[in-house]
């Protein structure tokens, strides 16, 4: 419980700071935003099309969202030393990979909560169906869970805005493959059973590296 | 928590190398409970270093480290509580106001009945008036002072202090000094680390010159003057760099 505890303060914290500076969400929103429109101007067809081409925009808008919030998910933690104040308190290193992780999923949960409307706006294209929300509820947990490591390990590079895609697409690819196929399956109209292979390997994904990342954090922002 | 037989804080064999970079090799101290040890030593000697292994910041490459005689290997959570950090950087977040940051902070500490506590400090360090400010928004020497309060909030035993005069004036060093001296009737132990021998002097009890990773020399403070001390550095370090 005090781990948890402290991990929704450090989240908190987070939230808090992020609605006095809007770093994260006004920045990611207007990128987001500028994907759809971009995708929605390149690619014009019949609404079957359009339901073919939908998962890949949405997974493509959203990873490419998602790398830039995580990108500065560290980043004012590294300013004033903040991460080393962090580290100097009595709370284990999993508490604050905990707490960097909530904070992250929020903002990602948010900036996908208002993504997914304007996809629908631009595409004509139901997307707020109970599959795909739960597609992206878990394939988002997945991304930040890795993300958020890779954040921690990026931040101290020169290079940080590269060296984060560069780490993190690799190995976050089997979500997004997962995410893409199972969205397509269930705008063709499959049913719960036929994406369950799919869902299974993202759940599966986020449990295997949720653990590693918890495990890990603590030797990547000490060493 | 303090073991009364023990010293505060006593270190064995400490190295830490990055890579083929020895910045430490071997650094053997120990610091009595209420005592004040000063650290000197030109840039990149492994002044900080030492500082960061002490706080658990940074694992070292081998040897132990002890306070309050517990190994802060194995206990290292419990340690963080009763140790508080000044550093040249302030760890307080730009976008939240003075008293979120130390709100947070309590938080992190358990810091009981913490409102209290954030109006006394925030006293102690006479910066009542701009406590709902945002931190982006003071100056350095404001932004430091917070610092301080911050250091200071869970009342620890143990302060570490890394170059902790950056940014203020010669007032707020003055009241940087009492504060350690003077908190609830705390008897402290410090070790700090300063480029500035006068002031270093004046403030240790003891004071150790460090030179590439190793302690170059060994004092009590009470047997030197600053003419002495800038002899003793200039012969450990072969520099004069450091500011009288």
């Amino acid at each position: 419980m005090q781990l948890l505890n402290k991990a929704f303060v450090i989240a908190w914290k987070d939230i808090l700071s992020e609605t006095r500076a809007r770093e994260i969400i006004s920045s990611v929103l207007v990128f987001a935003v500028l994907v759809i429109v971009i995708f929605n101007f390149a690619f014009s067809g019949s609404q079957q099309e359009m339901r073919a081409l939908a998962p890949g925009i949405l997974w493509v808008t959203f990873s490419f969202a998602g790398v830039l919030s995580l990108n500065r998910s560290f980043i004012q933690e590294k300013e004033e030393g903040c991460l080393e104040g962090l580290m100097i308190c009595p709370v284990s290193r999993e508490a604050i990979y905990l707490g960097k992780m909530m904070s992250s999923l929020f903002f990602m949960l948010l900036i996908e909560a208002i993504v997914l409307p304007a996809f629908v706006l631009f595409f004509n294209v139901n997307v707020i169906t109970l599959p795909i929300i739960t597609l992206t509820l878990l394939a988002t947990i997945g991304f930040v869970a890795v993300g958020t490591l890779f954040s921690a390990l990026a931040v101290n590079t020169r290079a940080r805005e590269m060296v984060l895609p560069i780490l993190f697409f690799p190995i976050i690819s089997p979500v997004i493959i997962s995410a893409v196929s199972a969205s397509e399956l269930t705008l063709n109209g499959a049913p719960w059973s036929e994406l369950a292979s799919w869902v299974g390997i993202i759940a599966a994904f986020d449990v295997i590296f949720l653990t590693a990342s918890y495990l890990i954090f603590g030797f990547i922002v000490e060493e | 928590m303090a073991d009364a037989d023990k010293p505060a804080i006593e270190v064995r064999g400490l190295t830490k190398s990055f890579g083929n970079n020895l910045a430490l090799g071997g650094i053997d101290l120990e610091v009595e409970t209420g005592k004040t040890l000063a650290v000197f030593g030109p840039n990149g000697a492994g002044k900080t270093t030492l500082i960061k292994i002490l706080a658990s910041i940074m694992k070292p490459t081998a040897g132990d480290v002890s306070i309050n005689g517990l190994s802060l290997k194995d206990n290292a959570e419990a340690i963080r509580s009763h140790i508080g950090i000044v550093s040249h950087q302030t760890f307080l977040y730009g976008n939240l106001s003075a008293y979120e940051n130390l709100r947070f902070y309590s938080r992190m500490y358990d810091v009981p009945h913490y409102q209290k506590r954030i109006k006394q400090v925030a006293a102690m360090v006479g910066m009542e008036s701009r406590l709902y400010d945002r931190v982006g928004t003071l100056s350095r020497g404001m932004q430091q002072r917070f610092s301080i309060a911050r250091a200071l909030l869970h009342n620890p035993d143990i302060v570490l202090l890394d170059e902790p005069e950056t940014g203020l004036d010669q007032q707020a060093i003055a009241m940087l000094w009492e504060l350690l001296k003077e908190d609830s009737g705390k008897k402290r132990s410090v070790i700090f680390t300063s480029h500035s021998l006068e002031r270093g002097l004046k403030a240790c009890d003891e004071l150790i010159i460090i030179n590439k990773g190793k302690i170059a020399c060994c004092r009590p403070g009470n047997t030197l003057d600053l003419c002495g001390l800038e002899q003793l550095y200039k012969e450990n370090t072969g520099s004069v760099n450091a500011t009288a």
